[in-house]
């Protein structure tokens, strides 16, 4: 049973584009992994990739709220909010635009998950201050599950 | 596209690039343009990517790099309104 108590910290996790598998998989890894831990994860992404969410997840079991991926970035470049930490999901150069965005506009330590064909070529790409965790993930979410296990729990504990 | 920026029609200029692609085609082609930061809003869309990011000003007109999670970034022509003096504004701070 995951915990689902009171959760001061807050994760934003950030979903793009919906095209390769593995995404939302290890995107409620993750959630699972933040609520274990007290951190409590708030989605962001695209329609595509939020109905999917629901799908997955329609007890609300691991994910509370999930906005949109556009007024989240204007709550934070307003000031209204802003998080912790901030898992960005990237497979595409999109992806890499968006994590970057964060890593400026949020105080929150930015994780960029990259998986996908191409990973090991996105994550060269990356120039900007966060944690990159890459593996080259398509349908079989374990490369990419196994990297995480070895950043979630300094993630979550750095920040307390 | 963003329901307001799709209103508008847009002038699409270059299609499913990177964010780089996008800036170093705003950079040789826009002879006038303006850094903004990560976030910057135009209409109902948000400039996305690592900075330098730029807007650039053609005559009346808006050059814009617009981001879409799953189609890449595009460079886009809109009409400026009062968007081209706010961006002219910026310079002088």
């Amino acid at each position: 049973m995951v915990e689902t108590g009171n959760l001061k910290n807050e994760a934003l996790l950030l979903l793009g584009c919906p095209q390769v598998p593995v995404q939302t998989s290890l995107a409620l890894y993750v959630a699972h992994n933040l609520r274990k831990r007290g951190c409590r994860p708030v989605i962001a992404g695209t329609t595509a990739a939020r109905k999917l969410m629901e799908v997955a997840d329609p007890g609300h079991y691991y994910i509370e709220e999930m906005n949109d991926i556009d007024d989240t970035i204007d709550e934070i470049t307003g000031k209204q909010r802003d998080y912790d930490l901030c898992f960005v999901f990237i497979h595409n150069d999109s992806g890499i635009a968006y994590a970057g965005t964060m890593a400026y506009i949020s105080s929150a330590r930015v994780y960029a998950l990259i998986f996908g064909e191409h990973a090991e070529e996105l994550a060269e790409e990356i120039e900007f201050p966060c944690e990159i965790v890459a593996a080259k993930a398509v349908h079989n979410p374990m490369p990419l599950k196994r990297r995480i296990d070895e950043v979630m729990e300094w993630a979550v504990v750095s920040k307390r | 596209m963003g329901g307001c920026l799709e209103a508008m029609k847009p002038e699409i200029l270059l299609s499913q690039s990177s964010f780089k692609e996008a800036r170093e085609f705003i950079r040789k082609n826009i002879k006038e343009y303006y850094e903004v930061e990560p976030g910057y809003r135009i209409l109902d869309v948000h400039i996305i990517g690592v900075p330098p990011l730029y807007v650039g000003i053609e005559g009346d007109q808006l050059v814009f790099p617009y981001t879409k999670p799953c189609h890449g970034t595009f460079v886009v022509k809109i009409p400026g309104g009062d968007e081209i003096a706010r961006l002219r504004e910026r310079k002088k701070k």
